[in-house]
């Protein structure tokens, strides 16, 4: 069935292969159609990501009444700002302060807020990661280049239920008065994941 | 859901995702992921029925990197589909050793 044109990369692996089989024989049986997948995967590379959390995180810390909705009931809250659908429909919001540092993990697979953050990061879904952040918080995050006072105590959340995390980094020291759009660029995905902080001010050349 | 025009954002937002690394390695993990989601979407498949499957493969042949990552997704949606009845084994191998022996070249 069509002629070889030499130019195929290197063999297939067999997990591409069977990849390529089941896209095949849905397209044939027509439970797939037209530019569906192709819809999907653009979507997700480029229309959802972390800055979506980035907006809500952003609202958080420039209006307390949002944080409290926020905090209080983090699905409904962040559809106000638009943000939802699979992976984001029971989510709850936890707030950093100098007491208590969330970080997110899912040690079971690889759950995660897709609505907010978009698609995991490789090494969420590691599974050094995914092991070792449950057993020795501080060691993974000081990886991570997140150095946090001793008193400091870190919540591990394991999102392997139905729900899914959003850490609301702590608001950086020399940002008052700044508006959402110019607090954004200092959100993170992985700040918002919980292995590191919110960017320094002076990082973004404010 | 309704998605936000991200396009119509000043570049000085993006540095949330300029901190991204790649969603996909090889344009396989996509398609696997794409397929998986969007028969999800179009209530062909269960989210949770995947999910279950994910969890166990990667809870008994063990994961490692993003290749193995989307070895154990792939091997979930074709174990749903198996389980849906939508497919058969049989000709899912049959199919794959078509593409692994060139027989077949579509491009996806």
């Amino acid at each position: 069935m069509g002629a070889y044109h030499g130019h195929h990369p290197d063999d297939l692996t067999e997990a591409e292969a069977r990849t390529k089989a089941l896209e095949s024989l849905m397209r044939e049986k027509g439970l797939l159609k037209g530019d569906i997948v192709d819809d999907i995967i653009t979507r997700y590379e480029t229309e959802i990501g972390p800055l979506n959390g980035a907006r809500a995180v952003a609202k958080a810390w420039t209006d307390p009444e949002f944080k409290s909705r926020l905090l209080s009931d983090a699905t409904a809250a962040l559809s106000e700002l638009g943000i939802g659908g699979m992976q984001g429909e029971h989510m709850v919001a936890l707030e950093n302060t100098d007491d208590v540092h969330n970080v997110v993990v899912c040690t079971l697979c690889s759950c995660y807020p897709w609505p907010v953050l978009g698609l995991p990061p490789r090494w969420y879904k590691d599974a050094p990661y995914r092991s070792r952040v449950v057993r020795e918080p501080r060691a993974v995050l000081r990886e991570f280049g997140t150095e946090l006072p001793q008193e400091t105590t870190i919540q591990v959340w394991d999102s392997s239920a139905e729900i899914r995390y959003l850490v609301i980094p702590q608001r950086p020291a020399g940002t008052d008065g700044w508006t959402e759009e110019e607090l954004i660029p200092l959100i993170s995905r992985d700040s918002m994941i919980g292995v590191t902080v919110a960017l320094d001010p002076e990082s973004v050349g404010a | 859901m309704s998605a936000p025009d991200l396009t119509t954002l000043p570049a000085e937002a993006a540095p949330p995702r300029s901190n991204g690394e790649l969603v996909f390695e090889k344009p396989w993990h996509a398609r696997a992921f794409g397929m998986a989601t969007a028969l999800t979407e179009a209530g062909f498949i269960e989210w949770n029925d995947f999910r279950d499957h994910l969890i166990e493969g990667i809870r008994t042949k063990g994961q490692c990197g993003v290749e193995e990552y989307f070895e154990r997704w792939s091997e979930a949606l074709e174990a749903v589909l198996i389980d849906k009845g939508a497919l058969q084994e049989a000709e899912i191998s049959e199919r794959a050793e078509e593409f692994e022996h060139h027989e077949r070249d579509e491009i996806f």
